[in-house]
């Protein structure tokens, strides 16, 4: 990245530098080289105040992580260098193994659910009905409640002994229901049903985007055609949405590996280390603890998986676009 | 069509289906409106359970917190409280000092929100509007930070607000939050939508880029800057992780913190707890009735253009 900054845009850089690289820039060429100046000046104060906030808080912090990842740094020694040490450990570590499978059965919960439930929605809210407009703003209204009292909200839903959703399972037969947050075999469940629920509303809004934008013509056609409304759907909605339901996947992805205060809040990774994921363990090792080294290797294991995830759907939707 | 759905709004209500004008009508309609009209009906019955179905939650919040702590979990479930206890809502001020952590909470979302709308379009402007050497290289930095997890480095935010003395201050949480790149991708997108004629016009008319900027783009951007207001205030209204890192003392405590606290200390007090949820959730409702449009704008272009 720098040094292609550097050969095609001398101006990125702090506030001293600018004067020196607006005059590498001129010298190139350019045909109004006092207009190029004047632009530059002019970006760069319209940029600069968030960039300095952004500078100083994001991006110095985000490079930082990847270097501390191979340091030795706790808060009671001063930091070193000690290579793959950091990883060494983290690979040998129960706790990374169990976080790392944690997430994982999080996201292959969340995501398949939460994607098919919101575009089963949104083709369900895709019609111009009097007061659709209602239920479209009660489905997403849940996304933007805060998250501490959907927590509390849901983990007494789930209240093992005499907690409505118990109480539901039992009317409709089951003799045993399960201790949800209480039980670790069943606060995970407990956990991803809670993230879909308030998930799903977000990701509908962007499957209502997509379907708005299929033209009717191709629906048209396909019914004159004789295509059933199953066919229609598999060959006319699916292949439409394609680039949504990328980009739905994408985002759904990222979040699940992601996700920490929906787990502090509700379960704090437990009961035992049942519901322990990466984000937390990042942070009980970082923040609580103070081992800063060895927690930003962990930060690096879970961008690259992130970063492999997104990559890799990327190809997929390349391929089949060919 | 416009007919048709007022037609049907008639239909769905109870008993206003089988009457005799209803009937004539589907006379004069052809096999293929008639479908269509079923089709809507039993869509209108699945939206209504379904929608009652996932409201559930809230419904739930709202009984229990107009009930005795030993009402809350009965068998069978009671969803209409038998007496109302409102004392519930007077109470909670000084069980827990609610009204310092909505006043936090308020005082937080509001200077971020400024902060990141201001500092946002004006970076937005810069981006799309002002063509200058290594606009696009420093897009992407923006663009690539927000790809990285914001859990892959809190830890050197931490180490370097630490090392400032800000931890436990609502400084640390503003200048972390204000100057998102989020903000500035949000607004670019809007602002690539307006022709850049526009600005020419304005500039062959003697404006500066900053008149511009501030008296034809601005008020063409309202509908944007309102979405990115929104959800700026939302998310830092909600936010639980950044205040649960920086914020130590009570006195600084957010709604969120609060609440979580009570949770912890008083597990036992469904009611109360209730009805602090439903108080922290009373703020987002409102703003949310307000401008619910916006939310939805603001979501379908920051997610469909990226």
């Amino acid at each position: 990245m720098t040094t292609e900054t550097r050969l095609r845009a001398p101006a990125v850089g702090p506030d001293p530098k600018r004067r020196n690289t607006l005059k590498r820039g001129d010298s190139l060429h350019r045909g109004n080289r006092k207009q190029a100046r004047r632009n530059t000046l002019i970006g760069w104060t319209f940029i600069l105040p968030n960039f300095l906030g952004f500078l100083a808080f994001t991006l110095i912090p985000v490079l930082a992580a990847f270097a501390l990842a191979f340091m030795e740094w706790t808060s009671f020694s001063a930091p070193k260098w000690v290579g793959l040490q950091n990883f060494e450990r983290m690979l040998g570590s129960d706790s990374f193994w169990i976080a790392l499978r944690n997430t994982v059965i999080y996201a292959v919960g969340h995501v398949p659910l939460t994607l098919v439930l919101a575009l089963g929605l949104a083709m369900l809210l895709n019609r111009k009905l009097k007061g659709i407009g209602f239920f479209r703003v009660a489905i997403f209204f849940p996304y933007i409640t805060s998250l501490v009292a959907v927590a509390v909200v849901w983990n007494m839903l789930f209240s093992p002994t005499d907690g409505p959703i118990n109480q539901f399972l039992q009317f409709v037969g089951v003799a045993n229901p399960p201790g949800w947050t209480s039980s670790s075999d069943w606060a995970m469940p407990a956990v991803i049903i809670t993230s879909v629920w308030r998930d799903m509303g977000y990701y509908m809004i962007l499957y209502l985007a997509g379907l708005q934008a299929i033209p009717t013509e191709l629906y048209e056609a396909a019914e004159v055609d004789g295509a059933s409304p199953w066919q229609r759907f598999w060959n006319v909605t699916v292949p439409s949405l394609r680039p949504t339901t990328f980009f739905v996947v994408v985002m759904l992805t990222v979040s699940s590996f992601k996700v920490f205060d929906l787990i502090v809040v509700m379960t704090n990774g437990g009961p035992g280390r049942a519901t322990t994921v990466l984000s937390q363990l990042i942070y009980q090792e970082g923040i609580g603890e103070g081992k800063f080294g060895y927690s930003s290797a962990v930060s690096l294991v879970l961008f690259l998986i992130v970063l492999t995830v997104t990559v890799l759907q990327f190809k997929i939707q390349q391929r089949r676009e060919r | 069509m416009t007919n048709l759905t007022e037609d049907l709004k008639a239909e769905a209500m109870p008993g206003g289906g089988n009457d005799i004008s209803a009937r004539n009508e589907f006379r004069r309609r052809s096999p293929r409106e008639q479908k269509a009209r079923t089709v809507n009906v039993i869509v209108y019955a699945v939206l209504v359970v379904l929608v009652a179905a996932l409201m559930v939650p809230f419904i739930w919040m709202v009984s229990s917190s107009l009930k005795e702590n030993n009402q809350v979990f009965t068998v069978p479930i009671q969803w209409i409280p038998e007496e109302f206890v409102w004392s519930n809502y007077s109470d909670i001020w000084t069980r827990i000092p609610m009204m310092g952590y909505l006043q936090n909470s308020l005082y937080l979302s509001v200077i971020i929100t400024v902060l990141q709308v201001l500092t946002g379009s004006l970076a937005a402007y810069g981006f799309s509007k002002v063509r200058f050497p290594g606009r696009d290289v420093l897009f992407l930095c923006y663009i690539g930070t927000i790809a990285v997890p914001w859990q892959a480095y809190m830890v050197p935010q931490y180490i370097m607000m630490q090392q400032l003395g800000l931890t436990n201050s609502f400084n640390a949480l503003i200048l972390l939050q204000a100057f998102g790149a989020f903000g500035v991708f949000l607004m670019r997108q809007y602002y690539m939508t307006i022709p850049d004629e526009l600005c020419e016009a304005a500039r062959i008319d003697g404006l500066s880029e900053y008149g511009i900027w501030a008296r034809v783009i601005l008020p063409l951007s309202k509908p944007a800057l309102a979405s990115l207001a929104l959800l700026t205030f939302v998310n830092t209204w909600n936010d639980y992780m950044g205040p649960f890192i920086y914020l130590t003392s009570n006195r600084l405590w957010t709604v969120q913190l609060g609440l979580r606290s009570f949770v912890g200390q008083f597990d036992a007090e469904f009611a109360m707890i209730m009805t602090g949820s439903v108080i922290s959730v009373v703020p987002i409702l409102i703003i949310f009735l307000v401008g619910q449009r916006y939310f939805i704008q603001g979501i379908a272009t920051s997610g469909m253009k990226g």
